[in-house]
């Protein structure tokens, strides 16, 4: 591994330990003491009576897919961003016709409405 | 170096690890969030092969888009009346087939050991030589050596667009 | 360094380029135009400016032969300009059957043609292709846009479920694909196709890396000319899709699955042809045994067309099991003529309607002889064709496949080929006797625009052409594997 990825790896450590760690100490110093009435909602909350996992509009999945598209899109920016100035004029005109083709795509959902949401 | 080791074992006990409760786990939320797991511990062996661009596109894309879209979908079928029933059992044969012949692919290649996977060496454009990082080189061929896919690539983006739109949206006039 | 992008580079890419920037031009004019025939009459126009470019092609492959562009990842050959020439021949038939079936459908969108150009332009570059990543997008830009072209008919519950049996099974076969070709490039080190050549060249036969490399590419191309036992998908996607994307899928995505699949197999794998011939036999028997069985008992016309597409696959095979120059000369003959044959019979059913409904059954065709006599004989033509009889063009393609076999020494396998020929002659002659023979109380009605009509005609003369008088066509199919593959 580059040895500029250490100090993530050790931020990742502390931060997988931080929530162990505190769920544990919190374990050992509270007292326990379990009952039926504290998992019911509490004064202002209204019970509930169907279930949490209802269906969602179709609407949410299409905003999903394009944001995947438009990710990966934003992928092949990083590369042409990092070398940009080896490439040149080139490697821009090349971004451009990249960047065209997907705009002409954007134009036509747009166009097309499909964000809308109504 | 023994550091490398170390965590490359620990990457590979969490991929599989995650991996199995990603295939077991019941109730398809708790699968996602395990792939998600697993999809980690992937990035960090890329990274460790030195691959940085490559680490990056599996959390950027896979674990911020990819399992996203899975959880949008979960969320779009009501999954609690499948989830009760056995599924895919007929395919079990084939699964089963599928699963030996890798296995026996893995075990023979394992058994021969690395003398009978011999790769070949790899030949990079020349210019990669001035450039050290590996999104640098990246960046390199994928503009000179690969720019046609690198083209053609958006034009499929393009159609992948139009395809979800077509697929997805409501049309005026249907239904 | 040299320059990036050249003259040549544009004159190789021309074709592909055309198509995306047309395929783009109608998404932008699509809300400008408002009606779907005048996007058939852009993608028309489009295909008209790549018949033009491929005739530049043509002229330059006779005088200077094989040519690189890109660095060698792109090539100009006969091979290359002879399918470019069958993508445009069947993509200018599908948009001119499919601006009136659209209509009927009322799905006549601009996407649509957009889609039929980029699948195109996939293929275009599946046919030039000499490079492995090249070669794979062109595969997957075609495979994309047919999911989409499958499942078009929103409204049509078939049309979805063809789309999504499609999407997953090419997707898996995908992942076979792109899991060959990470072995042949870790082998060679390179991703083009003649370095490859060198580095298989140089290994042993015996080596199961090769074999593992081979097998895996194998699967993944199987799945997508849909043969046995990797052709799950076709009769429920050629079932579900518009009719003219069935057609299209039939003969253009599986010319260009072929094209690349001939690109691959004999130029870098050409050494070891010991170890993939018998497999393609193989499976070739395999398919035309199940493609011609399961033909036997279907009502629905596409379904049937679906199967007896499955078997032409297995026939085409054939020519690949064979290996030889005459058994390519077929492929490349087959392919020419099972465009025409094909085309022309799905143009027919496209027409056929019963109360605002596509009319798809076997028995729609009844009586046919005594309502329309002239299509009646059109149809008659084109069936006589795909069961192979002579003098119609299908003869002519099965004749030299097997005459490939016979020169390599497979004689079960040609045995077996021709045997099948009568079994299919069964199920096709199903159809004619529901035409001529059976009488029908509540008949489809048979619509064709003036497209289809033009369609079907063309279909049945050049199917009537070929067979009449093959000499140009065999010379076409001989130039186009001469000038590339050996």
């Amino acid at each position: 591994m580059p040895r500029g990825y250490i100090p993530i790896l050790i931020f990742l450590v502390l931060a997988f330990a931080f929530p162990v760690v505190t769920i544990l100490v919190a374990k050992l110093v509270r007292p326990s003491a379990p009952g039926k009435t504290k998992l019911e909602a509490y004064e202002c909350g209204i019970p509930s009576d169907a279930d949490t996992r209802g269906r969602y509009s179709i609407r949410f999945y299409l905003v999903a897919i394009l944001f995947v598209v438009f990710d990966v899109e934003t992928i092949f920016l990083i590369p042409w961003a990092i070398q940009y100035n080896v490439l040149g004029l080139f490697g821009l005109i090349e971004m451009l016709v990249f960047l065209a083709i997907l705009i002409v795509g954007y134009i036509w959902i747009f166009r097309q409405g499909a964000l809308k949401w109504v | 170096m023994q550091l490398d080791s170390i965590l490359f074992y620990l990457f590979a006990v969490q991929i599989l690890f995650s991996a199995l409760m990603t295939i077991t786990r019941r109730n398809v939320v708790y699968s996602a969030v395990w792939l998600i797991s697993t999809l980690v511990g992937v990035a960090g062996i890329y990274l460790l092969q030195g691959a940085e661009f490559l680490a990056g596109v599996q959390i950027i894309l896979y674990i911020g888009g990819i399992t996203v879209l899975f959880l949008f979908v979960i969320m779009l079928v009501p999954v609690s009346e499948e989830s009760k029933q056995r599924r895919f059992s007929s395919q079990l044969w084939i699964v089963l087939i599928v699963a030996v012949l890798l296995t026996g692919e893995l075990g023979y290649f394992l058994w021969q050991g690395a003398d009978s996977f011999q790769m070949g060496e790899p030949t990079p454009p020349a210019e990669i030589g001035t450039v050290t990082t590996n999104s640098e080189q990246i960046g390199q061929v994928l503009f000179s050596e690969y720019l046609l896919p690198f083209e053609l690539a958006s034009i499929l983006l393009l159609v992948a667009m139009i395809g979800a739109v077509v697929m997805a949206k409501a049309r005026p006039g249907a239904e | 360094m040299d320059p990036l992008f050249t003259w040549t580079d544009f004159f190789v890419l021309k074709p592909a380029i055309l198509l995306s920037l047309f395929g783009c031009g109608i998404l932008l004019t699509d809300f400008l135009l408002k009606q779907g025939r005048w996007n058939a009459l852009t993608a028309l126009v489009g295909e008209g400016f790549v018949a033009v470019a491929l005739w530049q092609h043509c002229e330059d492959v006779a005088a200077n032969g094989q040519r690189f562009a890109l660095g060698g990842s792109m090539a100009v050959d006969g091979f290359s300009v002879f399918f470019n020439y069958i993508f445009v021949v069947s993509a200018i038939l599908a948009i001119i059957i499919a601006s009136r079936y659209m209509d009927d459908e009322k799905s006549n969108r601009g996407e649509f043609y957009g889609l039929m150009l980029f699948a195109q332009a996939g293929m275009t570059v599946m046919a030039q292709g000499y490079e492995l990543v090249t070669l794979f997008i062109g595969l997957e830009l075609m495979a994309l846009s047919f999911y989409v072209m499958v499942g078009f008919l929103r409204n049509e519950l078939r049309s979805n479920e063809a789309a999504m049996k499609y999407l997953i099974l090419g997707a898996l076969s995908s992942g076979f694909l792109a899991y060959g070709f990470s072995i042949f490039y870790g082998i060679s080190g390179s991703t083009n196709l003649a370095a490859i050549a060198d580095a298989v060249a140089g290994r042993e036969i015996s080596d199961p890396v090769l074999l593992i490399a081979l097998v895996t590419t194998s699967v993944g191309l199987f799945f997508k000319i849909s043969v046995v036992p990797f052709h799950m998908w076709a009769p429920d996607a050629y079932e579900g899709a518009p009719t003219p994307i069935t057609a299209y899928v039939s003969v253009a995505s599986k010319a260009a699955s072929f094209a690349m699949m001939m690109r691959i197999f004999l130029v870098p794998l050409v050494s070891v042809q010991e170890l993939w011939m018998p497999l393609f036999g193989a499976v070739a028997l395999l398919t035309m045994t199940l493609g011609n069985i399961a033909a036997l008992t279907q009502n629905n016309l596409k379904r049937l067309l679906a199967y007896s597409s499955i078997s032409h696959a297995g026939y085409i095979l054939l020519g690949l099991a064979a290996g030889n120059e005459t058994g390519l000369k077929g492929i490349s003959l087959y392919i020419l003529v099972y465009i025409f044959m094909n085309f022309g019979v799905f143009a027919l059913i496209s027409a056929m309607r019963r109360e605002g409904h596509a009319a798809e059954d076997i028995d729609d065709l009844n009586g046919l002889m005594h309502r329309h006599p002239g299509y009646a004989i059109l149809m008659l033509v084109l069936l006589l064709s795909l069961a192979g009889i002579p003098p119609m063009a299908g003869f002519y393609g099965k004749y030299f496949i097997f005459l490939g076999l016979l020169e390599a020494g497979s004689y079960l396998l040609a045995i077996a080929g021709a045997l099948y020929v009568a079994v299919s002659a069964y199920y096709y002659f199903r159809i004619v006797r529901a035409m001529f023979l059976s009488e029908s109380l509540e008949p489809a009605v048979i619509a064709p625009g003036l497209g289809t009509k033009i369609a079907l005609v063309a279909s049945a003369v050049f199917t009537l052409l070929i067979g009449l008088y093959p000499e140009p066509f065999i010379n076409m199919a001989t130039d186009s594997i001469l000038l590339a593959l050996r």
